[in-house]
C-alpha cells in the first residue's frame, strides 16, 4: 500500500522505543507486601469482601461490587490481610486500598474456573470475563465486559496493536511472544460478538512484529483476521483514530465507537482474556514496560497488581541518573507520580523514569498563535482558543471550542512552540463545561 | 528524590521552540537584504543597522523598565528591527529606521503587551507611521547604483500611478531587483529563496501567499488594463512590495488567522484591497495597507473560521 491509511492531524515524537523493544518478557518475583486500590477501572469502586487479619491465596476475590459497570479485584499474592487504609493511587492522589503481606505459606493458585472454553456460550464467556475482573488494559481501565455488551450490534472488530505511545513496548513484546494466545483470546471475543470483520491495527515501524502476525495467522488458518498495517504517527491508537484509519468510519462527537458498529480492543486485554477463559486465572498481574534513561535495568516485565514502585526500582538496581519525572504510563498521555510508594494498577501498561534531558523542561511563554495546535489535533478542534481564552479565566468563550471532544492525547503542548500547557486549559475548560 | 517534578501530561515536548523558529525566520531574510545591501549600496546596509539595533535597545529597556525578562534573545524584534528597514527606501537618513523602528517595538508591540499580544504587524504599523509623519522621506527613491547617471527614481508602481515619463523596467528586472524601490522587496528571487525555506520547515504556510498572490493577480488581469481582462497582472505581480508583504508580513503567526480556511479569507482579503488601493487609492503601493487592516480583522476572521471538530454531526448528541 502506498498511502497508508490515517486520520487527520497528529504528531512524529521520537519513539524511544528501542530502549526495550528487544528485551524479551521478564517476570518480577512476588513482593513481600502488595496494595491493592479498590479503584482500578472505571466506574464504581469495588468494595472489599475481606478483612483484616484474613488469610486469602493468590487469585482469592478480595473486592467486588454489584454495580453493573464495576469489576471485581483478586488478591495478586498469598498471605494476610494487614489492613484496609488509604493509601497512594497513581491517579486518583489516594484511595481506599487492601494490604496484603506474604506469611511465607504458598498454597496453590486454585483456577476460578475449569470449563472447556469450545463448549462455553457468549452468556457464559461474558461472565467469566467480568469475574476474572478484566478492564480494558491501555490505560483507561474500563471495564471489558461492558464493551463486549454493547446496546448497538457490532460489525467490526479491531485489535489494537499501534501502541502509539512513546517509549511503551509491553503490547508489542507480548504480540511478538505469545501470538497464539493472543488470538485465543480474540477468538473468545469473536465468539461473543460476533462480527463480520476483524482486523488487527499495527503501526508500519514494527517490521518484524507485523511478520510475526502474519505467519502466525497462516498457521492457524485464520483467514478472517486481517492485519491492517497503519502510519506510525501518535496518537494512532486512539480509538477513534484507529476506527477512521482503518473502516473510514467517524466517531460522531460525543459517542462511542458502538455508534459505528466498531469495538476496539487492546493487546493486553485480550491476552487477559484468554488467560480468564483458558487457564481460569484472573487479572491480577500484567506486563509493563519499564524505560528511561534514569533506571539501570530496562525491559518489558510481567509484574503483580499492587507491587510498589519502590520494589520495582530495586529490582531493576536502582537509579544511573537522578530522574526528574516518574510516570505511570507512556510520555503523552502518563501521570506524574510524586513517591515510591505507589502500586502498579489494572491501568499501568508502564512506568518511565526520565532525566533532564529527555524531558526538555522549558518555561511556558505567551500564546504566538502559530496555529500548529490545531494542525495536529486528531479532534480537530482548537487548542490555542481555548488555552487564549481560560488564560483569562474566559471559560464560557473556551465552551464554544468543544472543549469535551479532546482525547487529551497531548499532541497539542507537545508540539506548541511556547511550550504552553494548553491540555492542561482544556482539562479545566472541560469542568466548567459540564 | 524530593526533586521530582508533577505536572500534566504529555511529559515530552518537541524541539521547535518559538526561539527557533523566529531564529529561521531571520535567516530567511537573509537573502533579500544582501540583495538589497548588493543593489542600493553601503546607505542600505546603514538603514539596517539602525533599524535594527533600534529594536533591539527599544525592547531591552521597554522590558527592563516593566520589569519582565528580557527576551531580545528569541529573535521576534530581530525579525521586526529587519522587517522594518526593508519596507524603507534605501535613501532615507539615520533617524527614520531608528524612529520607525522605536515606535513599531515600543508602541505597537509592547504597549499591547509584547510578543503574542500586539494586534498590527509591529514592521509594518512602524512604516505606516513613519509615511504618515514624514512623507518627503518616504518617497524619496534612489536607483540602484550602477544607475549612475540618475539621482533620483521611482518605483515601478509610481511611474505608472503618477504617469512620468520614465522607461518600465523588463520582468526580468522586476525579478532580479533592478528597479527603485524599498530595500527588501526588490529582489524577488532572494525573497523566494528566504521563503522556500520557511515552507519546507513548515513554519509558514502557502495558503496566506498564494490567495494574496493569487487574488492579486487575476484582479489586476481583470481590470488594471484599459479594457477589461487586458491588465498587466505578471508587472503588477513582480513590482512594488508583494512578494515581501506575502511571504514575510501576512503569514507573521501574531496578527493573522489561526485556523487554514482563515488564513485563505485572510489573504483574500489582502489581496482585494492591495488591488483597490493601487486603483483608486492615493498611494502607489498598497500592500502594507492591506496587511495591517486586515490585522484588524483577525479577530473577526477568527470567531467565524472555528475548524469543524472531528466527528462532527447536525444533530448535537447521537446517543
Amino acid at each position: 500500500m502506498f498511502f497508508k491509511k490515517t486520520f487527520p492531524g497528529g504528531i512524529h515524537p521520537p519513539t524511544y522505543k528501542n530502549l526495550t523493544q528487544n528485551y524479551p518478557l521478564e517476570e518480577i518475583p512476588s513482593p513481600q507486601k502488595v496494595v491493592l486500590p479498590l479503584i482500578q477501572h472505571s466506574g464504581s469502586p469495588a468494595e472489599p469482601l475481606v478483612k483484616p487479619e484474613e488469610v486469602v491465596s493468590m487469585g482469592q476475590k478480595i473486592a467486588s461490587s454489584d454495580k453493573y459497570i464495576s469489576a471485581p479485584i483478586h488478591a495478586s499474592i498469598s498471605g494476610k490481610v494487614s489492613k484496609i487504609d488509604y493509601f497512594n493511587h497513581p491517579i486518583l492522589g489516594k484511595s481506599l486500598a487492601i494490604f496484603i503481606e506474604d506469611t511465607g505459606v504458598h498454597p496453590d493458585f486454585i483456577p476460578f474456573t475449569k470449563e472447556n472454553p469450545e463448549n462455553l456460550s457468549p452468556p457464559e464467556l461474558k461472565k467469566i470475563i467480568q469475574e476474572a475482573g478484566i478492564v480494558g488494559l491501555g490505560g483507561a481501565g474500563f471495564p471489558t465486559h461492558v464493551k463486549l455488551s454493547s446496546p448497538k450490534p457490532i460489525d467490526t472488530l479491531i485489535l489494537n496493536a499501534a501502541e502509539c505511545e512513546p517509549y511503551l513496548t509491553c503490547d508489542e513484546r507480548l504480540l511478538q511472544e505469545k501470538p497464539i494466545e493472543v488470538f485465543k483470546g480474540l477468538e473468545i471475543i469473536i465468539k461473543i460478538i460476533s462480527p463480520k470483520s476483524v482486523f488487527i491495527g499495527i503501526e508500519d515501524n514494527k517490521k518484524e512484529l507485523i511478520k510475526t502476525i502474519e505467519e502466525n495467522l497462516h498457521k492457524l488458518g485464520l483467514n478472517k483476521i486481517k492485519t491492517f498495517i497503519l502510519k506510525t504517527k501518535y496518537p494512532q491508537g486512539g480509538e477513534k483514530q484507529l476506527i477512521k484509519a482503518i473502516t473510514g468510519r467517524i466517531v460522531p462527537s460525543g459517542g462511542l465507537p458502538f455508534d459505528v458498529g466498531t469495538l476496539v480492543h487492546n493487546v493486553g486485554t485480550v491476552f487477559a482474556v484468554y488467560e480468564a477463559v483458558y487457564l481460569g486465572k484472573p487479572l491480577y498481574e500484567r506486563i509493563i514496560t519499564i524505560s528511561g534513561k534514569a533506571i539501570k535495568k530496562r525491559g518489558n516485565f510481567k509484574v503483580k497488581m499492587g507491587t510498589l514502585l519502590s520494589d520495582i526500582v530495586e529490582y531493576c538496581g536502582g537509579f544511573i541518573k537522578e530522574p526528574k519525572k516518574i510516570i505511570f504510563g507512556g510520555p503523552m498521555m502518563g501521570i506524574a507520580q510524586w513517591s515510591l510508594d505507589t502500586p502498579i494498577i489494572k491501568g499501568t501498561s508502564g512506568v518511565l523514569f526520565l532525566t533532564d534531558e529527555e524531558l526538555n523542561l522549558e518555561n511556558s511563554t505567551a500564546c504566538i498563535r502559530c496555529g500548529k495546535c490545531i494542525e495536529v489535533c486528531p479532534m480537530q478542534i482548537m487548542p490555542a482558543s481555548i488555552g487564549l481564552a481560560g488564560e483569562y479565566n474566559k471559560w464560557n468563550i473556551a465552551k464554544e471550542y468543544s472543549p469535551l471532544d479532546c482525547i487529551e492525547c497531548g499532541a497539542c503542548s507537545y508540539i506548541c512552540p511556547t511550550r504552553r500547557d494548553l491540555v492542561q486549559f482544556i482539562k479545566l475548560a472541560k469542568q466548567f463545561t459540564r | 528524590m524530593n526533586s521530582l517534578i508533577v505536572s500534566v501530561s504529555p511529559h515530552i515536548k518537541t524541539k521547535d521552540s518559538c526561539k527557533r523558529i523566529m531564529w529561521s525566520v531571520v535567516l530567511a531574510l537573509i537573502p533579500t537584504g544582501c540583495a538589497g545591501v548588493f543593489i542600493f549600496g553601503l546607505s542600505a546596509l546603514k538603514v539596517i543597522i539602525v533599524s535594527l539595533i533600534t529594536a533591539l535597545l527599544t525592547e531591552a529597556i521597554i522590558q527592563k523598565l516593566r520589569h519582565k525578562k528580557t527576551t531580545i534573545s528569541d529573535g521576534s524584534c530581530f525579525i521586526t528591527g529587519l522587517l522594518l528597514a526593508y519596507n524603507l527606501p534605501p535613501s532615507v537618513p539615520w533617524w527614520i529606521p531608528a524612529l520607525g523602528s522605536f515606535f513599531a517595538i515600543a508602541i505597537v508591540k509592547h504597549s499591547f503587551g509584547g510578543l503574542g499580544h500586539n494586534i498590527f504587524n509591529p514592521a509594518l504599523a512602524g512604516r505606516a507611521f513613519l509615511v504618515a509623519s514624514s512623507p518627503r522621506f518616504m518617497t524619496n527613491w534612489t536607483p540602484p547604483r550602477w544607475q549612475i547617471d540618475t539621482l533620483t527614481t521611482a518605483t515601478p508602481l509610481g511611474i505608472i500611478k503618477e504617469k512620468i515619463s520614465h522607461p518600465l523596467p523588463s520582468y526580468l528586472q522586476l525579478f532580479l531587483g533592478d528597479r527603485g524601490g524599498c530595500i527588501g522587496e526588490v529582489c524577488i528571487l532572494a525573497i523566494i529563496c528566504g521563503a522556500l525555506f520557511l515552507l519546507c520547515k513548515g513554519y509558514i504556510h502557502w495558503y496566506t501567499p498564494f490567495t494574496f498572490i493569487f487574488t492579486l493577480g487575476i484582479l489586476s488581469w481583470m481590470f488594471m488594463g484599459n479594457t477589461l481582462f487586458k491588465g498587466n497582472w505578471l508587472f503588477h505581480l513582480l513590482s512594488g512590495g508583494l512578494f515581501l508583504g506575502a511571504f514575510f508580513m501576512a503569514t507573521d503567526y501574531v496578527t493573522t488567522p489561526l485556523t487554514r480556511r482563515g488564513q485563505i479569507i485572510f489573504g483574500f482579503g489582502c489581496g482585494i484591497l492591495t488591488f483597490l488601493i493601487r486603483k483608486f487609492g492615493g498611494y502607489p503601493e498598497g500592500v502594507s495597507y492591506s496587511i495591517l487592516i486586515m490585522n484588524a480583522f483577525t479577530p473577526l476572521i477568527d470567531r467565524y473560521t472555528k475548524t469543524k471538530k472531528f466527528g462532527y454531526t447536525k444533530t448535537p448528541n447521537p446517543k
